[in-house]
């Protein structure tokens, strides 16, 4: 038997739309990181005194850093809408006997989603 | 560190994953606000309130957890993302890199927020 | 006068053709076959073998979408051959090729030999430590709901075609090994979840998984291979974190 091997394509992810998508998804994660970067150095010039604060919210209100939250906003949309999704395949909660149907574990993370984002924008925004 | 340490990588990746999927779009939606001058935001992100807010005990713990785990969500999918992608094979160097990354940025973030 | 003829209806099968110590690659090649609007590929496959060209090797075998043997690569998608209608490319050409992934053992014929080791080091059967009990094993339905969908794999392979890590290394278990490996953790008879998991949780089983979830998308019994091996991770992780939180307690 002399079988032939196709060799792997280098560009797998580039091949079809699931698999861009899927990368997509994978790279949302330098955004949140970068995100999460982006805190710190808040905390950091908080730290500093007034001026670094500044100084610092002055730079996040560029335009570079305007465009920088618009495309950082739709990758965690992103992250947050496939996360969700794919909640139910990890977790299987039963209720008694019965499985509790996937749309209703993707609902309850929904309206975790909506309540923690009203909390933190009040704690934020009021006091 | 590559692969026997897997369920402890995992569990940071999807920790981090949730903890940044709830609360990130918020952040971001906040951060626009200011840029616009939207709906109070620059008072409520002036210096003193800020520190303030931030200062509090719970508030710090919520900081070190948003920050902390987004980077270990980060590092656990890149270095899938830059092995299968890129095609390199899965080593200690790259689990180091990515690891390395997310634990520095956390000692950082410690440091911080003990400063404030 | 005689009436015009109107030509019946033809659709193009591009087959990807290898013969081994003919061929030094695979190459297409394009047949002309009738077009019917209930046929599949399969029926446009055998038509070929018994009309046009003899010498097209394929498997298959229950024509109805429960053996797993006729999994093959249409227009670049895994499908099963005998549930791909051929109105669903006319009038355009269909790409047949075998299964992604594998070696090329024949024209559409794959080798399955390392699917096949794999299944057996998964132990796909029930595993008893105690003695079984005097009569029945019985078993409730709510039992059986725990692990029945896995159950339904028909080893078609289709998942494997459609994992890219799989492509990438070709040590990785894959989704339909691992679902099997689930199906049999979770049924109630069994006792054998520590000997699967030195596989299923070892470098090669669940963690090499990055959740790209076309397995699961292609399955064409919704087995959901890739929830299994999600719930493998979780429950990988859950043994970890009792080994060294509790590590007095039972492995």
């Amino acid at each position: 038997m002399r079988p032939f091997h196709r060799a792997p394509r280098f560009a797998w992810w580039a091949g079809n739309r699931p698999y861009t998508l899927f990368m997509l998804r994978e790279l949302t994660s330098v955004f949140v990181a970068a995100y999460a970067v982006l805190v710190l150095l808040m905390l950091r010039s908080l730290a500093a005194g007034p001026d670094a604060y500044d100084a610092y919210l002055r730079w996040l209100t560029t335009p570079s850093m305007v465009v920088f939250h618009l495309v950082a906003l739709a990758a965690a949309l992103y992250h947050s809408i496939t996360w969700f999704a794919l909640s139910p395949k990890a977790m299987v909660v039963r209720l008694g006997d019965q499985r509790v149907p996937a749309r209703v574990v993707v609902g309850a993370n929904y309206a975790a989603w909506i309540a923690s984002s009203v909390m933190v924008a009040a704690i934020l925004l009021r006091r | 560190m590559a692969k026997t340490g897997e369920p402890f990588w995992w569990l940071l990746f999807a920790a981090g994953g949730t903890v940044s999927a709830f609360l990130v779009p918020v952040h971001l939606l906040l951060g626009l606000a200011l840029a616009a001058g939207a709906g109070g935001t620059r008072e409520a992100f002036a210096y003193d309130r800020v520190l303030t807010v931030a200062s509090h005990p719970l508030a710090r713990i919520y900081l070190f957890v948003l920050i902390s785990l987004s980077l270990f969500h980060w590092a656990h999918r890149f270095r899938f993302t830059l092995a299968d992608g890129l095609h390199l094979k899965s080593s200690s160097f790259l689990s180091w890199a990515c690891y390395g990354s997310a634990i520095l940025g956390t000692l950082l973030t410690i440091v911080t927020l003990a400063r404030l | 006068m005689p009436a015009p003829t109107i030509a019946a209806p033809v659709i193009t099968l591009e087959v990807l053709r290898y013969r081994p110590g003919v061929d030094p690659a695979p190459v297409f090649q394009a047949y002309e076959v009738p077009y019917r609007e209930d046929w599949v590929v399969l029926d446009a496959l055998n038509y070929i073998k018994d009309q046009v060209d003899g010498t097209v090797s394929f498997r298959w075998s229950c024509r109805m979408g429960v053996c797993g043997s006729c999994g093959m690569m249409i227009n670049g998608v895994p499908k099963l051959s005998c549930a791909a209608f051929l109105k669903d490319y006319y009038p355009g050409a269909v790409r047949v090729e075998p299964l992604a992934h594998f070696p090329i053992e024949r024209d559409l014929v794959i080798v399955l030999d390392d699917f096949m080791q794999k299944l057996s080091a998964v132990k796909p059967w029930i595993i008893r430590h105690d003695e079984a009990p005097a009569g029945e094993f019985r078993q409730t339905p709510a039992q059986l709901d725990r692990y029945k969908q896995f159950s339904m794999c028909i080893n078609c392979l289709l998942c494997y075609a459609a994992c890219p890590v799989y492509e990438l290394e070709p040590r990785f278990v894959g989704p339909a090994a691992i679902a099997l490996a689930a199906r049999y953790n979770l049924d109630s008879r069994d006792q054998g979840r520590a000997e699967r998991q030195e596989i299923v949780a070892g470098p090669d089983g669940v963690w090499d998984c990055t959740l790209v979830g076309e397995c699961t998308t292609v399955c064409p019994k919704d087995v959901d291979p890739a929830g299994a091996i999600q719930q493998g991770k979780l429950g990988s992780a859950m043994d970890w974190m009792k080994r060294v939180v509790l590590p007095w307690g039972k492995p």
